[in-house]
């Protein structure tokens, strides 16, 4: 492996790929600092902050790590763990709510 | 061992063919990529774990929780603009990110020099977000009286997870810049072209060091990404 990239020329990706990524990540944080700015509530904000959060994501570990050029061996390993991370998400999104109700019940109902 | 990559199967059965190979099964990768990769994801689920618990904590308090996009205003010319400051940070950030990438490819391309002044730019983006990001906790602090057990603005542990969420990340920039400045370093020397020792290991070292420390930047840069959205924007 060393010996390759040191004698071999390594292929890489124009430069022209990096810039245009970095330029969507320019207009997609705006986007999701826009979403702030114009005070979008409810239902619609939680909507395009994850839109663009996923977006800015997969780009950035797509191409600046890219993973988009890696062997398809490296790139499952790494994200088939992440459905443990969902998995306790909704666990514990299930627990807040059960939390919240319990506390609003003992709280504003009282434990008489 | 990369001469041959070429000729493997691609995609799912490319997939099957490495773990059912012998001998290395991420073909082609360089063992401390793979290993970054590896430290990548056991931080994923440390910064998943707190975020997770930010949530749990955020969605079953029945006190109102500050609204962030007030609590990190600025007044800026007498007009108050939300955010302000986080999405200098943002952009920051994601410039640095951008140079990073650079770095990696002028570094593979075997330009010392480009290579060396890139990471040297990344550097900088770098410290100019730890140093807005101590303007923040200042501010927070001394002038909002944030504390980590309570504020004025609303729930208590809004403290407790700002100053652990964004000093736990804030602490990963300050490391990554630490050693942004150390490869800016060995790479103007030419270390990765005459292949000079490290100063901890034996073993030569090469280009693909500045991949490496590329792929913990941008690791930096994505998770800013998610406690952006779900910090300051949610």
């Amino acid at each position: 492996m060393t010996e390759d990239i040191k004698n071999n020329k390594v292929s890489t990706h124009g430069l022209g790929i990096y810039l245009w990524i970095w330029a969507l990540l320019f207009v997609l944080s705006g986007c999701s600092y826009a979403v702030d700015y114009y005070q979008f509530q409810g239902l619609l904000r939680w909507s395009l902050i994850l839109f663009f959060m996923f977006a800015k994501a997969g780009l950035i570990m797509a191409f600046f790590m890219h993973l988009f050029w890696e062997r398809y061996a490296l790139v499952n390993v790494l994200l088939w763990p992440m459905t443990a991370i969902a998995t306790f998400i909704f666990l514990m999104a299930a627990e807040a709510k059960y939390t919240f109700f319990t506390r609003l019940f003992y709280f504003v109902a009282g434990s008489s | 061992m990369s001469n041959n990559l070429s000729n493997l199967p691609k995609k799912f059965k490319g997939l099957t063919h490495d773990f059912s190979s012998d001998q290395v099964t991420f073909k082609g990768v360089n063992w401390g990529k793979a290993m970054m990769w590896i430290f990548l994801v056991s931080d994923t689920f440390i910064f998943s774990c707190f975020l997770i618990s930010y949530m749990t904590v955020r969605a079953s308090t029945p006190v109102p929780w500050p609204n962030p996009s007030e609590v990190f205003a600025l007044t800026m010319f007498g007009v108050e603009v939300p955010l302000l400051l986080i999405a200098i940070m943002t952009f920051v950030l994601i410039t640095s990110s951008g140079t990073m990438a650079l770095a990696v490819k002028f570094g593979y391309e075997r330009n010392r020099k480009l290579c060396a002044l890139f990471i040297l730019f990344t550097a900088i983006g770098g410290i100019a977000f730890v140093g807005m990001q101590a303007f923040e906790w200042t501010k927070l602090i001394f002038h909002d009286g944030v504390r980590p057990w309570g504020n004025p603005m609303g729930a208590n542990q809004f403290g407790a997870f700002f100053f652990m969420v964004t000093g736990f990340h804030g602490t990963h920039v300050s490391i990554g810049v630490i050693f942004l400045l150390i490869f800016a370093r060995k790479t103007w020397r030419g270390d990765f072209d005459t292949g000079r020792k490290g100063f901890f290991t034996s073993m030569k070292s090469n280009y693909v060091a500045i991949e490496i420390l590329g792929l913990y930047w941008h690791f930096v840069d994505l998770v800013w990404v998610f406690i952006f959205a779900f910090f300051y924007l949610w």
